[in-house]
Order: structure tokens, then sequence, then C-alpha cells
């Protein structure tokens, strides 16, 4: 089960080594860890996604607490926050070959950041699996991937909200989703747009 | 060592070099004894010692070093210090400081590190400690700046004893040990401890907790070293006392609870007494006390204390149901949540269940000492139990790891805190004589007793040369077996006795002994024991007794891994019980 924690952390030489040294030492596997400046001077924010057992999110949360650096940890839920991240991918494309490329990413809402005569770059933001989408359907165009860079997730609670308009996001798909199905290939569960339901574990 | 300087007052910051300012920040925490040995890149920080108050134990090994201040910080409840240089020196120090970090002792290490602006280079004896050491510490440092090295101590030493106690690492490179800065003391002053967010003893826990005691028909305490970190000796023993709850014990928590009294059950766990872990087995409610539900105690998880609802009072939240779900879960001082409790417990007067506790120890002690047969040979059980016998149980008495340790803490009866000192996280051989020494220079009134096993012992042997040096009147007691027996004993049960290299040649312990210039004596048979004994104590030097024991006995009872605490092996039947001398049981 995929755990997200966000840590603000003291900016400091070696704390991302201690966090992700506790990571390993606990014998969890980081899906992805993503770090930057936060709203407070000297403190860092880091999400991490881990792979771990159901339950022990209270374990991870207690040990990262431990460790000197860090301020506070939160082991946030999926619905009451806002997910992102970010890819750049480059793929191969002539000018007989990009027009298709320019229609898919209108409608994964993607920009072309970079066009050349062999290749174009996409960039694409939001849920792990609007961008797993985008990845799959490229392939299945078989259009040739040259590279892919992503940030890893990054989340954040949404603001306290009225309980109609809580209900409200339960029941509509939590964002805009392209029309072409997706399923959620990266394994992080992030089936907003299938699972309105507010106890999915995940 | 030549006149010393006043420790420069807070009022009037001064000017001084780096190495200065570690021993003026070591004396204002209140440090007087260290442990270490110098090298290259901390000697600055040696020459400035001659300056200061502070008594400097020189080892053999660096290992030494942090085990001797690991017991001197068991034996007196302060932090201790361990000094190395850098490279060797530092990497030598890491068993020791694992062995602190698993058992939760407060140590702070102190190391030197080559200059700063040569770090990254592969400089001679350059090693990155801090890397190395990042999980086995609390926290560790690096400082490359003369300011920054009395905050950085003070800090250190406010994080090792705090919470849940450990180890802290402080690097500290050549040039910030060179540099000048002002030092003043109270100004350094770390922040104030932040307790972990996660604690929580609310009321309704505190009330559902003391439900759950208040109705419990077959109640046992689980006492563990988090009594002795607490200071919670007293608080147990009333709880105890007013519900008549029997109190088992892990392997650091014994002395936490006296062994003599009527409600103490004894070492639970792996090789705990069959009493002790089927009462266990047959509770209906565990009150862990400062204790981790370790694998040694618990046996297979699935099967713990199927009948029982357990209390969990913890200082760390990342205990909390790690290895057993608990029903509560007090995260907070022991002691202060004891406090809370205690005024809602009042005195009873129904003893049934201890009753048939007792029922079952004696039953089980017949069966498990009873079986030990004499016929010449000399028992480990028969020296320690000599041995508690001839102390009168008041001894601080230091293991090594093995089948010794066990045996001590099976017959050992340890009635005042802080008297047993030994590895148990860890389970470093090695660790007694060092780690003894540490103990007698914390506590120099007090009669100290090494117990290690001929393997163990010859690990860190050379420390003998340290005892002579300080002038430690220690008394040593080697388990000599020619194996090693805990390895033995598992090749016995679970690799059809195929002894693949544990056999081992240990020198003339003796002789050994004599070469540092220390006193000592064979022992081979039961009778020689006593007097052995009584020449080692009646001494005001160090004294070594070298006991041939029996080659393969094993320690009983051993629950195997993968067995439920119940499913224990006993010692098989044979009639005769050397160990029982008198009526009153041992």
């Amino acid at each position: 089960m995929l755990h997200t924690f966000v840590a603000l952390v003291e900016d400091k030489p070696g704390v991302l080594t201690r966090v992700a040294s506790l990571f390993r030492r606990l014998n969890i596997n980081i899906i992805s860890l993503t770090v930057g400046h936060s709203e407070r001077s000297d403190v860092s924010r880091m999400t991490i996604v881990a792979e771990a057992v159901p339950g022990s999110g209270h374990r991870i949360k207690a040990s990262l607490f431990k460790l000197e650096n860090v301020l506070d940890v939160d082991d946030v839920g999926q619905l009451s926050c806002v997910t992102r991240e970010l890819a750049l991918i480059k793929v191969a494309a002539t000018p007989q070959t990009r027009v298709p490329i320019f229609q898919l990413a209108e409608i994964f809402r993607a920009r072309i950041v970079d066009l050349a005569p062999e290749s174009l770059m996409l960039e694409i933001t939001g849920a792990a699996s609007k961008i797993e989408g985008l990845i799959q359907v490229l392939n299945e165009g078989e259009n040739q991937i040259l590279e892919i860079s992503r940030t890893g997730r990054m989340v954040m609670r949404r603001g306290q909200h009225t309980s109609r308009v809580l209900d409200a996001m339960r029941v509509a798909s939590p964002e805009e989703e392209p029309v072409i199905p997706v399923t959620a290939t990266s394994g992080d569960g992030s089936l907003e747009v299938f699972s309105g339901d507010p106890n999915h574990p995940l | 060592m030549t006149e010393k300087t006043a420790i420069p007052q807070a009022s009037q910051p001064t000017r001084l070099t780096g190495a200065e300012i570690v021993w003026a920040t070591l004396a204002g925490e209140g440090v007087r004894d260290v442990f270490g040995y110098p090298g290259g890149a901390i000697l600055p920080i040696y020459d400035a010692l001659r300056k200061y108050p502070i008594r400097h134990v020189l080892v053999r090994h660096e290992q030494g070093a942090a085990h001797m201040a690991d017991g001197y910080a068991r034996a007196s409840g302060k932090v201790g210090v361990a000094i190395g240089t850098s490279g060797p020196g530092a990497t030598n120090l890491v068993t020791g400081i694992a062995t602190a970090m698993m058992d939760s002792v407060p140590l702070v290490c102190i190391t030197g590190q080559i200059s700063s602006k040569l770090l990254g280079t592969d400089a001679f004896q350059e090693v990155d400690i801090t890397g190395i050491t990042l999980p086995i510490t609390k926290h560790n440092y690096v400082v490359t700046r003369a300011q920054d090295i009395a905050p950085v101590l003070r800090e250190a030493f406010l994080i090792a004893h705090s919470g849940r106690p450990g180890p802290v690492l402080v690097d500290i490179t050549k040039d910030a040990q060179q540099g000048l800065a002002d030092f003043d003391f109270d100004a350094a002053a770390p922040l104030p401890h932040r307790p972990h967010p996660m604690l929580s003893a609310e009321h309704d826990a505190i009330c559902e907790a003391t439900e759950l005691i208040l109705e419990a028909k077959r109640p046992i305490i689980l006492a563990g070293h988090g009594i002795l970190d607490s200071g919670a000796m007293d608080q147990v023993r009333t709880l105890a006392e007013r519900l008549h709850i029997p109190v088992a014990s892990t392997l650091l928590g014994i002395s936490a609870f006296p062994a003599s009294h009527a409600l103490s059950l004894g070492m639970m766990g792996m090789h705990g007494e069959a009493w002790v872990n089927q009462a266990i087995q047959q509770s209906d409610l565990l009150i862990a006390c400062g204790m981790r539900f370790d694998d040694r105690v618990t046996g297979v998880l699935a099967s713990y204390a199927p009948n029982a609802k357990k209390i969990h009072i913890e200082i760390d939240p990342s205990e909390v149901n790690k290895n057993v779900k608990v029903d509560v879960a007090l995260i907070g001082d022991l002691r202060e949540v004891l406090e809370t409790i205690l005024p809602q417990i009042a005195p009873r007067k129904d003893a049934t269940w201890l009753r048939a506790v007792n029922a079952l120890k004696g039953d089980a002690a017949v069966r498990d000492i009873k079986n030990l047969p004499d016929l010449g040979h000399l028992y480990a059980a028969h020296v320690i139990h000599d041995l508690w016998r001839a102390t009168e149980g008041n001894a601080i008495v230091v293991t090594d790891v093995g089948q010794h340790q066990m045996w001590e803490a099976q017959y050992y009866k340890h009635d005042s805190p802080r008297t047993l000192i030994t590895s148990g996280g860890l389970g470093t051989m090695g660790y007694a004589l060092p780690a003894a020494i540490g103990a007698k220079i914390a506590c120099p009134e007090k009669e100290v007793w090494v117990i290690a096993g001929d393997g163990g012992f010859q690990m860190t042997s050379a420390e003998l040369s340290t005892v002579m040096q300080e002038h430690l009147n220690i008394n040593i007691a080697v388990i000599n077996n020619g194996f090693l027996g805990m390895v033995r004993q598992w090749q016995e049960f679970m690799y059809e006795s195929n002894y693949a290299c544990s056999p081992i040649l240990s020198p003339d312990f003796v002789k050994l002994a004599d070469a540092h210039g220390i006193a000592g004596a064979t022992v081979r048979k039961r009778s020689e024991v006593l007097p052995a004994v009584e020449a080692a104590r009646g001494s005001d030097k160090p004294f070594l007794i070298n006991f041939m024991v029996e080659k393969e006995d094993a320690v009983y009872p051993m629950i195997a891994p993968g067995s439920a605490l119940d499913e224990m092996i006993r010692r098989p039947s044979n009639g005769y019980n050397p160990l029982l001398e008198t009526t009153e049981e041992p």
C-alpha cells in the first residue's frame, strides 16, 4: 500500500540523507521523494511516497519525528489533498508524424515546450494517473518515447471546506481527466476518477 | 596533570581555542570522566586536556572506550563520553555506539576529523563517520568552526539523555579545534528539548487502562529497561503490591524490581524460567512498563499471550504497536503515567492469581534446577549461584554475551537498580571488561564483577592493561568451557551438533592476567569456587578467576525460534539436584 508523507524539515545539509536512510533501515521502498523550500524560511518541505504494509503509517511517522531535523510530519490521505506531479516527455517526431502528438497534447492539456526536427518535448502537470495515461497512449500510438523525467508526487491538503463541498468532491471526480479511459498503471492507486468512495483504502 | 584553569564564568565570555572549548563545555555539563584514545586528528583536543579537571582513561581499543562510556552511563545514570581520533579511531567506536543505540544508553562520542578544507579528498585517516553512524545514533554532527563547538556539544548532551536515551556523535574537524572563538557556556544552551509530538496519555486512555487493571483476574507486569531510565521503580512496586500483581522482567529490566520480592517472577522470554512464560501465556492482562516486546521476549508473535489484553506504557511512539498490537497505549514518561494511575488503585487482598503462579513456580523450579547432575563437574550455574551468595546480591555484575549471560540472569538475584550491566539488544561480545571499567569508575565504592565467557573475554582482554593503569579493583570471572557456548548450543539443538567453528582455544587466562600484573586462580571443582571468590573479594587489587566449567552444558529452558512462549525445551530429567542446598529455593 502506498503511503504519502509530507515532512517539514530543517534546511540543513544531510537532512535528505537522514530521511532516506531511515526508510532504508525500516526496509521500506521509497517510490518518489521530492523536496524544496516551504513557506517558512530555513524549512524545507519533503513529500515522500513509500510502499509499506497497511497500518505502518503510525510507525513511520513516529520514526520520522525522532529525527532531530524533522519539524512536522503529515501522513496524508488521498481525497482531502491536491496531488500533482510534473513530467517532461521527449518523443521522437518528424514533421510528418508530429501532428497526432499535438492532438494528444491538447487532450491531456500538456504543453509542447520543445520542437526539433527529430523530436518534441511535452510538459504535463497533473495527478500521476493522468501522466501515466499520456505515457500509455503515446506508447500505444507507436510513438517512440526517448526520455521521461518526473518530479515525483507533491501533495497539499485542501482547505477547510464546508460539508456540502466535501460531499460534492466525493461524488464528482476530484479533477478533470482526459476522455480516453485511464487505468492506474502506476500502482499508486490514484483511482480518483473511478472511485468516488471516500472509504477507498487509498 | 598540572595546574587546572577554573571553568570560565558565564558573565565573562573568554576567547579560547576550539580544543579548550570542548573541555570547558564538557566540564560545564558535569562530565568528570571520559574514555578515549588520541590520534593525529584529535591532538589539539588532547593538548588542551591538562588545563581542565577531567579524568581521561586511556583505553587499548576505541571499542573499549565506547563500552566504558556505556557501562559508566548505565551504572550512574549520567551521559557517558568516549573520544577517538579520525579514521580507524572513529570506526572502532562503531560497535560500541550501536550497542548503546540498541539498549538506549546515553552517550556522547567525540571524534576528531581532518581539516575541513580536506574533507572529501580521501585524506590520511579520513572517514565519513557521520555517514557511517547515521543509523546507529540519535543524531550526529560535523563541526567545522570553533564557535559551533559549545552549542553543538550542549545540544548533543540534551539529545543523548532526553526522551528515549541514546548515543550522539560529534565529529570535530582539526581546524575547528585549532580555531579561536568566544566561549560562553550559558549562551550556548540549547533550546529546550521538544517532546515527541506523538506522546499521548490522555484522560480517556488512562481511565481505560485503570479499568483494565482493576478488572483483571490474572495480570502481569512486564518490567523493562524504561523503569530504570524513568526512575519509576517505586511506582511499579506500589502498583504491584497493591494488587498482588506478579512482575516478569526483560533482560535489561532485571534489577528494576527486586528479585527477592515475593511478587518477582524473574526473567521472561527465550531463556526465561518456565513458570514466567507459562504465567504470561495464561495471563489476561499484560502491563508493559518501559519494554518493547523484543523477539527474545515474545517467542513467535502469533501465539503470544493469546488471552491477555495489553497496556503499553512507553516513551517512544515508534515502539508502540510495532511488534505486538496493544489495547491501550500510554505514550509518555513511565513514572508520570503511573503517578496518574496509582491514585485510582486501591489495595486489594485477593491473591488467588499469585498463588496460582507460585504453584507453577514450585513445579517448574523443581524440574529445571533439580535436574542438573553434579558428579564432580563444575557447572556455570553453580559458579553464579555461589557468587551471588558470597556477594549477598549486592555487587554490580557486568556480563558479556552468551550462555553465561543467560545463567547470570537466571541465578544471580538483583535487588538494587542498575546492578546488572549487559548488552541485550545488540548482544556484543567483548562488552563485559570495558563496561565494567566504566561502571567501576562511575561507582568506585561498589564491588564490581565481570562475568565473561572465554570467547567474549578474548575480544577485549587488552583492556586488562587499562584496569592496571587506572588502578581499578575489579574482579573477573571467566566462564571457560572451550567453546563459543551459545553457538555450540544452537548447533547442538538445531544443526545436529555440527560444531562448526565453535570450539575455541584460549590462552591460560591466569597467566594472561599475570602478564598484566593481575592476580588470578583457576577453579575446576565446586569446592574451590567459594575460596577463590573470597580471595578475589578480600583483595583490594583486581583478581581474575578462570572457572573451567562443563564443556557441553546448555541453557534451559530454551524457546527455539518459531516456537510459542510456552513451548520451551526443558532440561532432561535426571533425578539429582546439586543446586538444591537447603529447603529454600535458590
